[in-house]
């Protein structure tokens, strides 16, 4: 789907994007990085907006550099910021950019109401967009990324300014775009626990550098691990010594802590075997006249890759200086 | 299409939104010229208020209305009355409505380009196959145009009361011509200059202030001083004066070249050769109108 090579952006004072090749397929792909590390620039030189100082990109097959207007035609774009004008309703505005996208008239109005349709907007879309929330206004975005229906979108900080319930649903949103409509997906985050849960493969970036790209299971290695949680009682002031000591007593190993994550001390971890590991915990927690408050797959979460990064590139630094 | 609709429901259950499910599209896409023709097309409807809110009719469609009634007049006027010649002439009737004109800019040229800085709907455009070329001809192609309606229709008016009045063939055709022509300049040249300035700033009232002050303030500026030469007995001077604002420009290229009675001081209009200088100056400030706006949305990307 895209491809870069050696792509560099350099600007008078910064380098957006320093050497960056990456190789991304379709699916769902994360594009991970801090507020500052090349996400936005690089969807600029995909999209063939600005060129690249070095280096060459592709995407769908086809060079930024000479087919811009050919990818964009192909490719849709969910810009970060706000970028609806209020005094029109949902469809006039997505029936104009479906217009502008190459789509002729007729078709551009079935593709727009099949789209709002599909990123839940109902009624309110023949209402002016300026009293719309701030999900139906993300999803307004999302629809005129997606109504030409593209091969491949891209979502510039799709979650942002959503509360919790608004973001699941726009991961869902988003989740469905590739396995419901087929449509390839870039999405950039600066949280990494949205793109876990979301995303196929993630590339994670930083200081315009590739630090990683891999697909999510081998980030998160969903090997079974449990975390368990249980209140304390009178006879078991300390309610998961107790539980350890049992599954021990059981032959069954339990992790240290909670990886330093909040609520450490207060978690067990333990890999699971099978379905009989989570029969014995519950039994192991009743026997011993415990609440269970929690017992949930644990995943290594993605921030664990910064941290890691972190302390690869204080090496190289130290061996550089 | 109709394949696709679900069969037949039990009544009861006709309310339930049936999910189709996603429907790729395989139709043409008609790309770049296009997309252009589009947002031509949705802009010059935009400039007379046409697909937006009422409120955002009133004031160009007034306008309209305002630009058209004295013609509607000065006909019923010339044909009840069997006059020889029109009251007016054709290339005179935009100079004297040109306070409407600089309100119908002042008002949508803002509308045109401001908008889309405002709410930052500029990145989307170019994000989709057009170019910077692409949309900045079609908004200034589609004030001209809107321009153009504004000032010919009436022209189209008194033609056509004219030629019901029975007035000579030939030379009301010839005067209809040459006022189209100057019309069409006029509207070229005052959208570039109203673009440009619009352009500028993503405030919508700004822009209308910017375009009013230019627009009126270099009128005024130039005929104080024409009149002031023309007291001085300096009417050498008068004639390249009217290089100095959009009105007088388009005054001088008329009254050089289309049979216009020069509304300057003494009806000093330029001779020929001053035309000429009028001309180039015109067309290079449309030229330089252009360039101006594709510098613009050259930096105004994403």
């Amino acid at each position: 789907m895209i491809a870069t090579e050696d792509l560099s952006k350099r600007f008078p004072r910064v380098t957006a994007l320093d050497r960056l090749t990456v190789d991304i397929g379709p699916g769902v792909t994360g594009l991970v990085g801090a507020n500052g590390a090349g996400k936005s620039t690089l969807i600029k030189i995909l999209l063939g907006l600005s060129p690249a100082s070095e280096g060459r990109a592709q995407v769908l097959g086809l060079d930024v550099a000479t087919r811009g207007s050919a990818i964009r035609e192909r490719v849709g774009y969910m810009p970060e910021h706000d970028c609806l004008p209020p005094d029109v309703s949902a469809t006039e505005f997505v029936v104009h950019m479906a217009r502008m996208s190459g789509l002729p008239p007729t078709a551009a109005r079935e593709r727009t109401a099949d789209t709002l349709r599909h990123v839940g907007l109902y009624e309110e879309r023949y209402r002016p967009i300026g009293g719309y929330s701030t999900g139906m206004k993300q999803r307004v975005k999302l629809a005129q990324a997606l109504v030409h229906d593209p091969q491949l979108v891209f979502l510039d900080e799709p979650t942002n300014g959503l509360d919790p319930v608004g973001r699941d649903e726009m991961l869902g949103l988003i989740r469905r775009i590739h396995s419901d409509f087929g449509i390839s997906v870039l999405v950039t985050s600066h949280l990494l626990g949205e793109l876990e849960r979301t995303c196929d493969h993630v590339v994670v970036i930083d200081g315009g550098r590739l630090l990683r790209s891999s697909s999510t299971t081998d980030f998160t290695q969903t090997t079974t691990t449990l975390a368990i949680e249980v209140t304390d009682s009178d006879t078991h002031p300390d309610g998961i010594r107790a539980v350890r000591e049992a599954l021990h007593a059981r032959g069954v190993t339990t992790h240290d802590d909670g990886g330093g994550l909040p609520g450490a001390g207060r978690t067990l971890l333990l890999t699971a075997q099978g379905e009989e590991t989570y029969d014995l915990v519950r039994d192991v927690i009743a026997d011993l006249g415990l609440g269970l408050v929690r017992m949930e797959q644990h995943r290594h979460h993605i921030s664990e890759v910064f941290r890691s990064s972190d302390e690869h590139r204080k090496e190289a630094v130290g061996h550089g200086g | 299409m109709a394949a696709e609709h679900p069969a037949p429901v039990a009544a009861g259950d006709q309310t339930r939104i049936h999910d189709i499910g996603y429907r790729g599209y395989d139709g043409p896409r008609l790309g770049r010229a296009y997309a252009r023709r589009s947002l031509f097309a949705h802009s010059l409807r935009g400039a007379y208020g046409l697909g937006r809110s009422t409120k955002s009719k009133v004031l160009p469609m007034l306008l309209f209305v305002v630009m058209c009634v004295p013609a509607a007049i000065m006909v019923a006027v010339a044909v009840t009355t069997k006059m020889k010649h029109l009251p007016v002439d054709y290339t005179r009737y935009a100079i004297i409505m040109q306070a409407v004109i600089s309100l119908y800019v002042a008002s949508q040229a803002p509308q045109a380009v401001s908008r889309d800085l405002r709410f930052k709907t500029v990145p989307l455009y170019f994000s989709r196959p057009i170019e910077t070329a692409d949309y900045v001809r079609a908004k200034y192609a589609a004030l001209a145009s809107a321009l153009f309606l504004l000032t010919a229709t009436p022209l189209v008016v008194l033609y056509a009361g004219a030629l019901l009045a029975e007035l000579d063939f030939t030379d009301q055709t010839e005067g209809f011509a040459q006022g189209l022509v100057s019309v069409a300049l006029l509207s070229l040249l005052f959208a570039g200059i109203g673009l440009v300035i619009a352009s500028v700033t993503p405030r919508r009232g700004f822009g209308i202030a910017a375009v009013i002050a230019v627009l009126t303030i270099s009128y005024g500026a130039v005929s104080t001083v024409q009149a002031i030469a023309y007291n001085q007995d300096a009417a050498g001077a008068i004639a390249w004066l009217g290089l100095f604002s959009p009105i007088t420009l388009v005054d001088g290229v008329q009254s050089a070249f289309l049979g216009a009675s020069s509304a300057f001081p003494g009806g000093e209009g330029p001779s020929h050769a001053q035309g000429a200088v009028f001309v180039l100056v015109a067309l290079g400030l449309i030229a330089a109108c252009y360039g101006l706006l594709v510098r613009r949305y050259r930096k105004a990307g994403l």
